[in-house]
């Protein structure tokens, strides 16, 4: 029965999105991380998403319709969590507990600006996957009524 | 006259099966909303159509003629969206128009399960007679 498929489907997106938010949590909280060496600092994390294919849901024991054979996907998932390339911002702070030698403090690479947007996308995301849950319940729910009037 | 439910459900019990996968579908183009390199799917109705078409049951008018067996099971092919608005990181799926396809399938979802439910109901007042 596909319908019950949309419950993993959306469930997965909704994971996915949590995981999306817990990221932007992390780098949100870092964002004045200072450290004293480069390698130390906190970088920018962002997952990876990539689709479900039917394979991998087969292998966790999950049953799918004719359909769904034919190559449809059967949600998403977290591929990877990886941390950003973007500069980091060294700046002049001698006074800063954490100053090397040189008196350079090292600040993460994180975008509050592109944080606050993934968060609201990824929020969005969320929402949508919810609405999608709830209409495919009450669709499952008429099934059970079928011929009752 | 003989009373078939094939007959009488006119394939809106197929039409369910088709609605309830395309919404599968659907709720995993939207679930992927945000995949790089994701390409939006969907299933046409058309071609779900004429395969049921071909599969139409022969008038048998002597009694040593076959039943054709009207076996179906819907499965249109699995086709790719064309996108509207490419994107950089090569994904397809148009957020918006993936939930009007979406709302559109429930209410043709509906559509289907409200005729299957008054047919249901016509045949059992057939029945019963009250």
């Amino acid at each position: 029965m596909s319908l019950s498929n949309i419950f993993t489907i959306s469930g997965s997106a909704m994971s996915a999105q949590t995981v999306r938010l817990n990221t932007i949590a992390s780098n949100m909280a870092n964002v004045d991380s200072a450290a004293s060496s480069a390698d130390q600092t906190y970088r920018a994390r962002k997952p990876v998403f990539s689709q479900m294919m039917n394979n991998s849901m087969r292998d966790r024991g999950w049953q799918n319709t004719k359909l769904d054979e034919t190559g449809a996907g059967v949600g998403v998932q977290v591929q990877a969590i990886v941390e950003s390339d973007a500069p980091l911002q060294p700046r002049y702070e001698p006074d800063h507990p954490m100053a090397n030698e040189e008196g350079y403090v090292f600040y993460p690479n994180v975008n509050p600006m592109e944080e606050m947007a993934d968060m609201m996308s990824a929020s969005r995301s969320f929402q949508t996957n919810v609405e999608i849950m709830n209409s495919a319940k009450s669709m499952m729910q008429k099934m059970l009524t079928l011929g009752q009037s | 006259m003989a009373i078939s439910f094939a007959g009488a459900f006119a394939g809106h019990d197929k039409a369910l099966e088709f609605r309830s996968a395309r919404a599968a579908i659907l709720a995993n183009n939207i679930a992927n909303a945000d995949t790089p390199n994701y390409k939006a799917r969907d299933v046409s109705f058309d071609a779900a159509f004429s395969d049921e078409m071909k599969r139409l049951q022969l008038q048998g008018t002597n009694d040593r003629h076959f039943a054709h067996a009207a076996e179906s099971d819907v499965s249109g092919d699995l086709l790719y969206r064309n996108p509207e608005q490419p994107s950089l990181d090569g994904n397809t799926v148009d957020m918006q128009r993936e939930q009007a396809e979406y709302a559109q399938n429930s209410m043709q979802f509906d559509t289907s399960f409200m005729f299957l439910d008054r047919k249901i109901s016509g045949m059992r007042k057939a029945l019963t007679g009250n």
